[in-house]
């Protein structure tokens, strides 16, 4: 198995990494959704991501990476306390997955062959404390939406069917990416997600001709490239872990409250959502830098990825929701 | 022409054979026959090539337990996936492939489980092709034109050529696919494999300046979104940028000739139609782009509710997993109480039946006048209704097509769609003037209304004029031809059972009008100096009522 790209050679694309470094600083911020063109490494981000983050420590066997024996479900019957440490799960949810798998269902293979009635774990259960990634989540069947966007909200996955009553925890990043010329997100979904980046491929010659040279070189010797990136990814690394324990001790004063709320007030996003992402966004951003407030320049900075996916449409509008997030941050935060 | 085509796709397959992980595969653009027997015999893989059935199962691709064979045998039988080793792959009827199975593959591809992938693309319009999500991992279009010349497997000689470094090498496939606007990175990726592999094949360990020309002429013209800007000093501030370090100044001047050599080289091998399609260049690119997704979400079988006991026949379909889970847990029980039986022992309170709940999604189809003066404007406040009301289009599940009649004929501006994104494109200029061929309009509007009707979706017509027919189906002017044309479509379209809607913009309403919605058995509004607020809001009103 070659290792994954390395997250910190990942050339440019500054918002989809900064969006991805913040979601792993504090989960609660929600997802990331990534909306663009193919080929401009939203896959390869996101799995260099998991490999970058520092691993959960789980109990052993648990199906729903539980990190004390108490917080076992009862039905994964784990004797066990000990523990161990795993990688951050990333769990691919691929496009014509039936709900049977991303919810879980009945054993069949233990039901057939032992005549129990067990429940075997679906992807949302493997996603627990780690990462549902969504390749064309524009082309994700209703029904698996729905689904997704009630265990999205309330961190709890609830089964109930073929005589099985279950539940266990699924609290999890999502990560969605797609391409909108191909259809749009239902804004139900869009509000789920924490935060949104469009990424584009780089216009810019010298940077495209980066990206190739550093894929090049990873896909002919994986391991050395890796190597070679391993001190970088380490410092993302360590600055993650450093910025998950300063996250509590950030401040946030009334002024950058009332900077939040008016900004969401003069774009006329829709419910709370947004000023709660933004802060939990701008807290996550300073504790990354290693500040002790926010500021305005840390709204300035995470409002676009925060808010431009909740605006209400306005179709006659051409400029982009960025641009529009931008011009009124520009205006309020002057 | 067509003769290189040949050899270039024999070479392409060879440089496939050579390194199938980096390259991804080829697709086939070719109808069945025998030329295409040909072409994939020539294709000699290292690896077992699965063919993969469009309709194949998680099961199958993945793995998982097999059912059948856990039965049989009375222990659990884990059935392995197509690709747990990596193994090559054939996908008949690509262009059928649909959005969730390219993803799966598209993720395969991107563990490198499928060495090469063989997509068969028997598309006959542009907008049958291939998934983007696979063709974006895919190196190679393959598309000969023209009679198989006998020697068309026969390589040629090594194209002789200044050695080229690796790094001038990715510099300028990366320039090149620039210029010709192919925004994702993959390609010259791509292009550079194939120029390494093409190397290999001579039996090189170094790159030279004709393997970079023919990984560019095989990789890039399919992609091409745009033709390079004629003579852009493009040449001379790549000079300026090229490190001092470079030792000799002839090999900066082969470069700079290179470049606009690759530029001719891949020019003349773009396909037939592309320069047409280039200069609309914006709607180009989404033709390419919707396609699959749009077909899925319209032919929707209904979401699946839990199955229910219930007895077959009458149309009931059985649930087979629902009826083996149901049956699994009594087993033990059963047998106890039948020794005798070693099967699986169903009884009839363990059948469920598989039950959907439909829901179709609406299509509004408006047919738009763009006849006489007040064309452009009604043109544009249709467009705008059509923008707002898909902006809410999710809440409400609709779909909506824009037809607009002028002249002599009836266009189909918008092909039925949910993007706002694809409609802003395809709605940015839009022509009138003319006469009023409302007959063509409606005739437009009625098969594009039963065409979406057999893919399950519940279409209403909307019809904004201000004014009388006047050209007759046969392209005729003339009221009383135009009129019976109108008023013959009219009766068809309430046999068909559509709903219609028409909409009068005049400043004073027209019977005429108001006697053909009579005849179409639908709703007439009369809306003078209408904009795009009012009509986005009475359609809605009159379809939601």
């Amino acid at each position: 198995m070659t290792p994954p790209f390395p997250f910190s050679a990942i050339v440019g694309q500054e918002d989809m990494k900064l969006a991805m470094i913040l979601t792993a600083i504090d989960p609660g911020i929600g997802g990331v959704l990534v909306f663009g063109d193919r080929g401009t490494g939203k896959s390869t981000a996101v799995r260099a991501l998991a490999a970058l983050l520092p691993p959960i420590t789980a109990v052993d066997g648990c199906p729903v990476n539980a990190a004390t024996a108490a917080e076992c479900p009862e039905w994964a019957g784990i004797k066990t306390d000990a523990t161990s440490q795993r990688p951050t799960p990333v769990v691919d949810l691929p496009l014509g997955v039936t709900e049977d798998r991303v919810v879980g269902a009945l054993d069949i293979e233990r039901a057939l062959t032992r005549g129990e009635k067990t429940f075997e774990p679906g992807l949302l259960a493997r996603a627990n404390r780690g990462y549902l990634y969504i390749d064309e989540v524009n082309l994700l069947e209703d029904h698996i939406v729905d689904l997704l966007l009630d265990v999205a909200q309330s961190g709890e996955n609830v089964v109930e069917r073929e005589g099985l009553s279950i539940r266990h925890a699924a609290r999890f990043v999502l990560v969605g990416s797609g391409n909108p010329e191909e259809g749009e997100l239902r804004p139900q979904l869009l509000d789920r997600f924490g935060l949104s980046v469009e990424v584009r491929s780089p216009q810019d010659v010298a940077q495209r001709i980066e990206v190739i040279r550093r894929r090049d070189a990873y896909e002919r010797r994986p391991e050395q490239f890796v190597n070679r990136h391993a001190n970088k990814d380490a410092a993302i690394r360590e600055m993650i872990v450093q910025a998950r324990e300063a996250l509590d001790d950030i401040q946030s004063n009334d002024e950058i409250l009332i900077d939040c709320a008016e900004l969401c007030l003069a774009l006329g996003s829709d419910g709370l959502r947004g000023e709660l992402t933004l802060l939990r966004a701008a807290r996550a951003l300073a504790a990354s830098e290693g500040a002790s407030a926010i500021t305005r320049a840390h709204l300035r900075r995470v409002a676009p990825l925060a808010l431009s996916h909740r605006l209400r449409r306005d179709p006659l509008d051409e400029a982009g929701s960025a641009t529009r997030v931008s011009r009124t941050v520009e205006t309020v935060l002057a | 022409m067509t003769e290189r085509s040949w050899h270039h796709a024999y070479l392409a397959l060879q440089l496939l054979a050579i390194d199938p992980v980096h390259l991804g595969g080829a697709v086939i653009r070719m109808r069945a026959q025998p030329a295409r027997d040909a072409v994939l015999a020539a294709y000699e893989a290292t690896v077992p090539m699965r063919k993969i059935p469009l309709n194949i199962t998680d099961e199958q691709l993945f793995g998982g337990v097999d059912l059948a064979a856990t039965l049989a045998a009375g222990h659990v039988v884990r059935g392995q996936g197509l690709f747990a080793e990596p193994n090559g792959a054939i996908l008949p009827m690509a262009e059928r492939c649909p959005p969730d199975l390219a993803a799966k593959l598209a993720q395969l591809m991107d563990q490198s489980l499928i060495k090469g992938l063989l997509a068969i693309d028997e598309g006959i319009e542009a907008a049958e092709a291939v998934p983007d999500s696979l063709f974006d991992r895919i190196a190679f279009c393959i598309a000969p034109e023209g009679r198989m010349p006998a020697d068309w497997t026969v390589l040629a000689q090594d194209p002789s050529g200044p050695k080229v470094p690796n790094k001038q090498a990715i510099q300028q496939l990366s320039e090149l696919a620039a210029r010709f606007g192919i925004a994702s990175l993959r390609a010259p990726l791509f292009a550079l494999q194939a120029a390494r592999a093409h190397a290999l094949l001579y039996g090189r360990a170094h790159l030279t300046a004709p393997d970079i020309e023919i990984a560019a002429t095989l990789v890039y013209p399919q992609r091409a979104t745009q033709l390079p800007e004629a003579e852009e000093e493009q040449g001379s501030d790549d000079a300026a940028h090229q490190e001092p370090d470079q030792t000799q100044n002839e090999t900066k001047e082969r470069t700079m000739l290179d470049t606009d050599m690759l530029i001719d080289a891949v020019r003349t091998l773009l396909p037939a139609g592309m320069i047409e399609r280039l200069g609309r260049s914006k709607t180009a690119h989404a033709a390419k782009g919707n396609g699959a997704g749009r077909k899925t979400r319209s032919n929707r079988r209904g979401r699946p509710l839990p199955s229910r006991p219930g007895k077959l026949g009458g149309g009931a379909r059985i649930d087979l997993i629902g009826t083996l889970r149901a049956a699994a847990p009594w087993q033990p029980i059963r047998r106890k109480t039948q020794p005798g039986r070693k099967e699986l022992i169903i009884r009839p309170s363990d059948i469920r039946v598989r039950r959907y709940h439909q829901h179709s999604d609406r299509l509004l189809i408006f047919s738009v006048d763009a006849s006489g003066s007040a064309a452009m404007a009604r043109l544009g406040e249709a467009k705008g209704a059509i923008e707002m009301l898909l902006a809410d289009a999710y809440a409400s599940r609709d779909h909506v097509a824009l037809i607009s009649f002028r002249g002599t004929k009836a266009d189909t501006l918008l092909n039925p769609t949910r993007s706002l994104v694809q409609t802003k494109r395809q709605l940015a200029g839009l022509p009138g003037g003319g006469g009023t061929p409302l007959a063509a309009g409606l005739q437009s509007a009625m098969q594009l209304a039963a065409q979406s009707q057999s893919h399950g979706m519940t279409p209403t017509i909307i019809v904004l004029t201000d004014g009388r027919a006047n050209v007759a189906l046969d392209g005729t002017p003339g009221r009383g031809a135009a009129t019976q044309d109108a008023t013959a479509i009219a009766q068809a379209i309430r046999a068909q059972g559509t709903d219609a809607l028409i909409i009068d913009t005049g400043n004073r309403p027209e019977p005429a009008l108001r006697d053909l919605s009579g005849t179409l058995a639908g709703t007439y509004i009369a809306l003078p100096r209408a904009d795009a607020a009012r009509v986005s809001a009475a359609v809605g009103a009159a379809v939601r009522a």
